[in-house]
């Protein structure tokens, strides 16, 4: 059975994490998989944007708890998953996640890294690795505690327990809320929407909306206004304005 | 075990009778276990596509039990928050978000919890005899499982605030003529009458029926801008049932149609 199921409609790459059996739980061997189909697509001009979603019925469960317990320190420090984690983290087009159920420790950072979520009213976020006598170590903590604040970032990181998709969407983790039936649908929808945009425009947007999570609000302007100044030089750029006042739809080329 | 909870399965209908009539079918922990076993059935019965609740003997049900030992304020101040979240809030929540409809017979006294668990169900109908009594306030305590929600919603806010802060005894017809429940039926014509109607709705649409009751739930809770997204969504899905298929076939074949549920 293949346990990541890729598949492309239009410009939109949609890849189905299918290990329902295990909760989809993102061990080693996924996330290679992930990373290395995330690296064919960004490569891939005929891909614009990614939505990776979860078979069966949730998005996906932890790390590998077998796995993980059979990791010393030493083990843990070489740990190829840090380097996993940055190459999905490096995926330079947008990236969308599609949840439904649940997306618990690994599963919500995956959910976390990517740029935006598209949640069915039954998904359930949480980092419940406290629990189990260990913390989030993939970013959970860094990239809740930016997404939502000092408030209630602690409280899901030190209590463990998981808050619904409605607060989910109320306080900005989760894009757009939908009947769970349609989650990927639409996830798929925005990411076509999303995907008709000229490339290297997104790319630069993406970097911009990155970097702003990086550095202080002077420096994010200025690399903003950098970015920008670099889109001035592509000729999607031209065909953009061009077609807007032509009133027709641009042909992007990515360049 | 006692059967605390009857339970009936008939042409699609599950029948969940309170049973412990010699304490007014109030709830102790083991009936609500029970109860509790039952609806996961519900839930995941496919065949079972309509829900009905109802009391053996002259009560419906007295809400909570006092004689329970969870609710005695003699051994220091009880947590009857801990019951709520426990039980009373789950089963209301659940039958809530139920994708069949649920019927609440109500074919005696509904006090309590009783009463806001009848008043939550989607179709009320109520024996003549029978009645509402938001008891709570006469013992200093706060309608729950839903209470504080439903009676606005039901009767206005007046008539919620008289019926909650008085806890008097509200009957069957004039909970009708307040438009708080679907009906009044004559004592000896309840059973037939709530059989009627929950063996045709288990024949209709259970799918779409499900997705009426979730987004008239919805409804109370968003804006009208939210709710035309929220019947898009929705409208999409049923579109896509076999129910919606059958039932323009059998609209334009003139003859009646066959669903299945799904």
């Amino acid at each position: 059975m293949t346990q990541l199921i890729s598949e492309r409609q239009g410009r939109v790459l949609t890849l189905t994490m299918n290990r329902p059996q295990a909760r989809n739980a993102l061990d080693n061997a996924q996330l290679e998989r992930l990373a290395t189909a995330l690296e064919q697509a960004s490569r891939d001009e005929r891909v614009g944007a990614v939505v990776v979603t979860g078979a069966g019925r949730g998005f996906a469960a932890g790390a590998d708890l077998k796995e993980m317990a059979s990791r010393d320190m030493v083990a843990t420090f070489q740990d190829p998953r840090p380097g996993l984690w940055a190459r999905i983290d490096g995926f330079p087009k947008p990236l969308l996640t599609a949840v439904n159920g649940y997306a618990l420790g690994a599963g919500f950072e995956l959910a976390l890294l990517s740029d935006m979520v598209v949640a069915g009213e039954n998904a359930r976020f949480g980092l419940p690795e406290i629990v189990l006598g260990i913390m989030p170590g993939a970013g959970g903590i860094q990239r809740l505690l930016r997404a939502v604040g000092k408030g209630l970032a602690s409280r899901m990181v030190l209590s463990g327990d998981p808050i619904d998709a409605r607060e989910a969407w109320r306080v900005g983790l989760v894009a757009q809320l939908c009947p769970p039936q349609l989650t990927l649908e639409y996830a798929q929808q925005l990411a076509q929407r999303i995907a008709e945009r000229a490339p290297l425009a997104l790319q630069a947007a993406k970097q911009a909306l990155r970097q702003g999570q990086e550095v202080g609000l002077s420096q994010g302007l200025s690399i903003e206004r950098q970015l920008f100044t670099l889109l001035a030089a592509t000729e999607d750029r031209q065909e953009g304005i061009r077609a807007f006042l032509e009133k027709r739809t641009p042909q992007y080329t990515g360049r | 075990m006692d059967d605390l909870i009857i339970r009936d399965v008939q042409q699609g209908v599950m029948t969940l009778t309170f049973n412990r009539p010699e304490r007014l079918n109030s709830f102790n922990d083991a009936m609500h276990l029970q109860l509790a076993e039952q609806l996961t059935r519900a839930e995941r019965d496919a065949e079972i596509r309509c829900l009905v609740l109802t009391g053996a003997g002259r009560a419906f049900c007295a809400g909570q039990d006092l004689n329970d030992r969870n609710v005695d304020p003699d051994v220091g101040p009880p947590d009857l928050g801990l019951s709520v979240e426990r039980f009373y809030n789950p089963l209301v929540r659940r039958l809530a978000r139920l994708e069949k409809p649920v019927i609440a017979a109500v074919n005696g006294v509904a006090a309590g919890a009783g009463a806001s668990l009848a008043l939550g169900c989607d179709i009320v109908i109520a024996a003549r005899s029978a009645s509402f009594v938001m008891a709570f306030s006469k013992l200093g305590l706060v309608p729950d499982s839903g209470g504080t929600w439903f009676l606005p919603r039901l009767a206005g806010r007046a008539r919620a605030m008289g019926l909650a802060l008085l806890g008097d005894k509200l009957s069957a017809e004039q909970a009708e003529r307040w438009g708080m429940i679907w009906e009044v039926a004559d004592d000896a014509a309840l059973s037939d009458r709530v059989q009627t109607l929950s063996r045709h709705l288990a024949t209709q649409p259970t799918r779409g029926l499900g997705l009426i009751k979730q987004a008239l739930l919805a409804a109370e809770q968003q804006g009208l801008d939210a709710q035309l997204s929220l019947e898009r969504d929705y409208q999409r899905l049923a579109g896509r049932s076999a129910d919606y298929r059958e039932g323009v076939s059998a609209f334009l074949a003139r003859r009646p149609p066959q669903f299945t549920g799904r």
